[in-house]
């Protein structure tokens, strides 16, 4: 018996290894209910009761290795013809992706959202204020009274005599310090106004952010610390910032204030004009009178505000040159951002 | 303000002070550097040569040869077509090499077969006009004898000969500093800066002592002293008027003023020196011997020196002899008392009149001179008189006339010089810095303040400085702000960050820009005409605008009341740059106008606008409506219903619907009207949404709440109805909810089918609706009782019935 078993093996391997039948087919031939194998044991009867058991595990260890052999061959079959399917079904990768949109921020609205962060990390509130203001608080209330030279450099637009379109975001400084007692931290961004003709550096319209901290013991050096930690983060960490002297009705000191070239880093090039650097705020201690006229007193309260134009920073950060591009809204500039 | 170094030399001595770090320097302690310009920079290769002999050109008539002499060696040979020259000619020679102050650069060659090694000049080629050098001719060469300079170095280059060699900075003076619109001004601050001596000498005006006085001449009287603090004059008889000696006129032309005349030059002279404008005028015209200080007539006329007439008004002032202005007080003088070539008898006037008064005439008439720019700033009172010394003075030293002795002085105005004090601990703690005490009083005396224990005079010429934080911006602008430690601020804690509705303004722009939406930003002014081009009743309320009294033109004229036009404008210009699938939104603030004496309202408005090219029809407006529901429900703002609206006459009439959220309009939008598209040249539809940004942060729901997920399934089942095109979809939605009630838990439309089939003006539509229960598994039997609930209903609201 021993010799048929290993016979039944021998031919169920060769079939397993020929691929003439199907594996089905031959797991029936040989250990189906009906098959080979279950032939010979049941012709086990007629064995002794030595040979029984060493007949009974060799019969078991063929079909173990037909099982086995049938399994393995299965996979064997399985990943060839995954394989083949696979390579059928390979694709051109390069053929472009179906297109979901997502467009940019408008530039503008992008970097101020940059500052406000910025400032916000700092501590700063946001206030909003009217566009169509009262003269006194675009003025008065700043220390610029009617007879002020200032007044002939912001060339203002009038609703009536005492309602113009705020020339600065300012304003909202004042209703801030009127409503609010010190500390006060805050920032105000917003659309300011000027008679200037539309030109490539020109806009009767353009969007400011001012800055205002109004506490007790605020000083100067507090100034510039904030508007350095400002510059490095809006800028990069290498940016130096240089301060002028200069003349504001509502600040006193005042100071113009420039970054070093966050493109050349100073040495000069076609963004700062050759300067290496660029100027892109005013600044200042908030005038006492400014303080008084609005209820605090300048005896023990000090503070610091200082005021940027958005658009200057935006056509500097990105190198446009002419600012009638940031209204014309082409898409294919909109795009770029 | 143009500074000539050369000039500044008079009064401080920084010769060896680099140009850019002078200008640096400056910059840095408050006199802001605009630029300079090395005069001797415009030229150079140009010689003073003198033409020894001429011949006629071999080859040509028009031609002559020149023998040259340009000092040292043999003459050289320059070809010329000019006609004004002559042996014994002095002229500017360009030599090989040459450049002209164009940057045309001169080689020596052959003319017409004959070498030329150089080339004369006029005037225009030396960058000068024939008001920098009178006596030269404009179509000719200059003739350096006629201009009075008779024996210069031949060979000499000529910026030496025309005293050119200087360097021009230029500044931007603010305001608050009319002091430094001056070259003594200017000096002043240059010594402070740089730490030298500053000298200002006292003019010295000989006395003619022949008996006569200016009292022989004139009186004046002041009627306005609040509009004219002070008046001095004095009177120059015997004026014999010529040009300026070359010195004189270079300094003018350096500081970009034209010269005229030794009279005329001494008053620009002194006014850039001293920064007090002067007023010369001829005394043979005057009436009668008074000059009489008052306001105008209404409606006097007077005619300035630039033969422009005017018509004044009372508010302004005026110089006036006994029957007519002969000056716009401060502005110009008057074309009826200019001096002329035979004026005899000059009267010099050196007055300090109300800046606000000046400002105000100046603008009023369009009017502004270098005299109304200083005084519009507010003068320093005294320093009228040494500035008219000044001019005498320089009368005496040119020789243009006698100074007829004794002085006009009429000073009803004179103050007190205003005093601080000085708390240096304040300044220091103030600034964040530790500035000396002795520093700071150095700083001070130097920049002419007086100090005195702890009282701090301020100079007549500083009206800025009126309180501590004056001085402590004198004192830290001299030390330093860049020396200034930066710190970083300290004070209670504070909440900073943003506002609950300004994080969702963001919040939204952030989620259109997402979907795909490009964001704009266009001005808040149009023009009234929009509100045609976008097609507005005659009676709409959205007509009445803030506007602007003094507009920059009739497009930027009034506040808008809609964005609609701004975003309909900006569609329109890029579907002339033929930009394809346009989606955009704006969050545009409106101004609509509230009762007198209120400020207008300023909502804001979230403006969508689109176009598709490939898809034209209504299917847009579904994509539009699509964003709207994407947008409101990220808003979790609920309960949201569209209403059709056919009276928004900015829209098409049946493609349009109001977003509603109970009684609240939310917004409008749908296909714009197809006249108001062809407007602004569309030939097919453009899809837009005007919301009401300020209703949809107030209706937003900002706190979320958990909701259990379903714990047993729902039954899923699809109707379809055939029912007329007019009914509206929502409705047969509404129906079925409210019909199945709470076993309703969706009720969602799938399609819409159209065929002859179905039948004309008939439609087909099917919805897909969820039942589910929230506390068991809802039965067959369950569901079949609420769809025939639904079925009933729909036929007793619509009579439809479902397809068979």
């Amino acid at each position: 018996m021993k010799e048929i078993l290993e016979k039944i093996r021998a031919e169920a391997m060769e079939a397993i290894s020929s691929s003439a039948q199907s594996l089905e087919e031959i797991r029936i031939k040989y250990l189906g209910k009906k098959g080979e194998l279950t032939k010979v044991l049941r012709g086990m009867g007629a064995l002794s009761a030595e040979e029984r058991p060493v007949v009974g595990a060799l019969a078991n260890k063929v079909r173990e290795d037909v099982e086995r052999a049938i399994e393995k061959k299965s996979r064997e079959m399985k990943e060839a013809s995954r394989a083949l399917a696979l390579k059928a079904e390979k694709i051109d990768v390069t053929v472009p992706g179906e297109r979901f949109s997502v467009a940019p921020r408008h530039p503008l609205s992008a970097v101020q959202k940059q500052m406000e962060d910025i400032f916000i990390g700092m501590g700063f509130e946001i206030a909003e204020g009217p566009e169509v203001e009262k003269s006194y608080y675009n003025f008065e209330a700043l220390n610029t009274p009617e007879d002020h030279p200032a007044r002939d450099i912001q060339d203002t637009f009038y609703i009536t005599d005492d309602v113009l379109l705020r020339s600065q975001t300012s304003p909202v400084q004042i209703h801030v310090m009127e409503e609010k007692k010190p500390p006060i931290r805050v920032i105000s961004p917003g659309r300011v106004y000027r008679a200037d003709e539309v030109d490539a550096t020109h806009s009767p319209l353009f969007h400011q952010c001012e800055g205002i901290v109004v506490d007790k013991g605020i000083t100067m050096g507090d100034l510039k610390g904030t508007l350095e930690a400002f510059a490095k983060q809006m800028f990069g960490e290498g940016t130096r910032l240089r301060f002028r002297p200069h003349h504001f009705p509502f600040t006193e000191p005042s100071a113009e204030v420039d970054i070093s070239c966050f493109v050349c880093g100073g040495k000069g090039c076609r963004v700062c004009k050759g300067e290496g650097w660029i100027e892109i705020l005013g600044a200042g201690m908030v005038h006492p009178n400014v303080l008084r006229g609005c209820g605090i007193d300048p005896d023990v309260y000090s503070g610091f505000a200082f005021g940027m134009g958005i658009e200057r920073i935006v056509m500097a950060k990105y190198n446009i040159t002419d600012m009638r591009l940031l209204y014309e809204n082409d898409v294919r500039f909109l795009k770029q951002f | 303000m143009n500074l000539s170094m050369k000039w500044l030399a008079d009064f401080t001595d920084v010769g060896d002070v680099n140009i850019k770090e002078y200008c640096d320097r400056m910059t840095d302690t408050g006199s802001k550097v605009e630029g300079y310009r090395d005069l001797a920079e415009d030229f150079s290769g140009i010689v003073c040569g003198k033409i020894l002999k001429i011949e006629k050109h071999p080859e040509a008539d028009r031609l002559v040869v020149c023998a040259v002499d340009i000092g040292g060696g043999s003459p050289i040979q320059v070809v010329t077509a000019a006609t004004n020259v002559f042996e014994g000619a002095l002229v500017p020679v360009c030599t090989d090499g040459a450049r002209l102050p164009d940057g045309t650069k001169i080689k020596k060659g052959k003319l017409r077969g004959v070498l030329s090694e150089g080339m004369f000049c006029s005037v225009s080629e030396l960058g000068l006009t024939t008001h920098d050098m009178p006596g030269a001719v404009t179509d000719g060469i200059l003739i350096l004898q006629h201009c009075g300079i008779d024996s210069p170095t031949l060979g000499a280059d000529m910026k030496d000969v025309l005293d050119m060699r200087d360097s021009v900075v230029e500044f931007e003076i603010t305001p608050n500093r009319p002091d430094c619109l001056s070259v003594i001004g200017l000096a002043r601050e240059s010594a402070v800066t740089f730490d030298r001596e500053l000298h200002v000498p006292t003019p010295k005006v000989e006395p003619l002592c022949d008996g006569d006085d200016v009292s022989n001449y004139l009186k004046v009287d002041i009627k306005n002293p609040t509009l004219c603090p002070r008046y001095t004059a004095k009177a120059v008889k015997n004026v014999r008027i010529a040009p300026s000696p070359l010195w004189l006129r270079m300094r003018l032309r350096a500081a970009g003023v034209r010269p005229i005349n030794n009279i005329v030059d001494i008053t620009n002279y002194v006014m850039l020196e001293y920064g007090q404008p002067m007023h010369a005028f001829d005394y043979s015209c005057l009436d009668g011997s008074h000059i009489i200080v008052r306001n105008a007539a209404e409606g006097e006329s007077f005619k300035s020196l630039d033969d422009k007439e005017h018509t004044l008004e009372a508010s302004m002032l005026v110089i006036a002899d006994e029957k007519k202005a002969v000056a716009l007080a401060g502005v110009m003088g008057g074309a009826n008392s200019e001096i002329t070539d035979s004026t005899n008898t000059v009267i010099f006037e050196s007055a300090n009149f109300k800046g606000s008064s000046i400002r105000i005439s100046g603008k009023k008439l369009g009017m502004r001179t270098e005299s109304s720019a200083r005084f519009e700033k507010g003068l320093d009172r005294e320093n009228t008189y040494a500035a008219l010394m000044r001019a005498c003075e320089l009368v005496q030293q040119l020789g243009a006339g006698d100074v007829v002795d004794g002085i006009i002085d009429e000073y009803p105005g004179k103050t007190e010089p205003v005093k601080i004090r000085l708390d240096t601990e304040r300044i220091n703690s103030f600034l964040g810095v530790d500035m000396s005490r002795d520093f700071i009083v150095k700083t001070l005396e130097k920049l002419e303040f007086k100090v005195d224990g702890d009282t701090v005079s301020v100079p007549s010429f500083r009206a800025d400085v009126e309180q501590t934080a004056d001085i402590a911006e004198e004192a830290v602008r001299i030390y330093g702000y860049n020396k200034i430690p930066s710190t970083a601020f300290r004070g209670a804690a504070e909440n900073g960050g943003r506002k609950p509705h300004q994080q969702y303004e963001l919040d939204v722009r952030g989620l259109l820009s997402a979907m795909g939406m490009y964001e704009i930003e266009t001005f808040s002014f149009i023009s009234p005409s929009y509100y045609d081009k976008i097609g507005l009743r005659e009676d709409s309320p959205l007509r009445r605008s803030v506007v602007i009294k003094n507009p920059l033109g009739e497009d930027t004229s009034v506040m808008r009341t809609t964005a609609l036009p701004s975003m309909l404008e900006v569609l329109s210009y890029n579907n002339s740059v033929k930009n394809k699938n346009v989606r955009m939104y704006e969050m545009a603030t409106v101004y609509l106008p509230s009762d007198a004496g209120e400020l207008p309202r300023e909502p804001k408005r979230l403006v969508i606008g689109m176009y598709d090219d490939d898809n034209k029809g209504a299917k847009v407006f579904y994509k539009l409506k699509g964003y709207i529901e994407a947008l409101l429900e990220y808003s979790g703002i609920s309960n949201v219903t569209y209403k059709s609206c056919a009276d928004a006459e900015q829209y098409h009439p049946g493609r349009c619907a109001a977003v509603m959220c109970g009684e609240k309009t939310l917004g409008v939008f749908g296909e714009i009207h197809p006249a108001v598209c062809e407007n602004y040249g569309f030939s097919f539809p453009v899809y837009c949404a005007e919301m009401n940004f300020d209703v949809m942060t107030a209706l937003r729901s900002a706190e979320k709440e958990f909701h259990p997920l379903p714990k047993y399934p729902a039954l899923e089942r699809d109707f379809s109805f055939v029912c007329d095109e007019e009914l509206e979809t929502g409705l047969i939605s509404d129906v079925i909810k409210k019909a199945g009630g709470k076993a309703v838990e969706k009720a969602e439309l799938f399609d819409i089918y159209r065929s002859s089939q179905i039948g004309e003006n008939k439609k087909s539509v099917a919805f897909a609706v969820s039942l589910r229960s929230h506390d068991h598994t809802m039965t067959d039997e369950e569901a079949d009782g609420a769809v025939k609930k639904i079925m009933k209903a729909l036929y007793d609201e619509f009579k439809i019935v479902l397809r068979s």
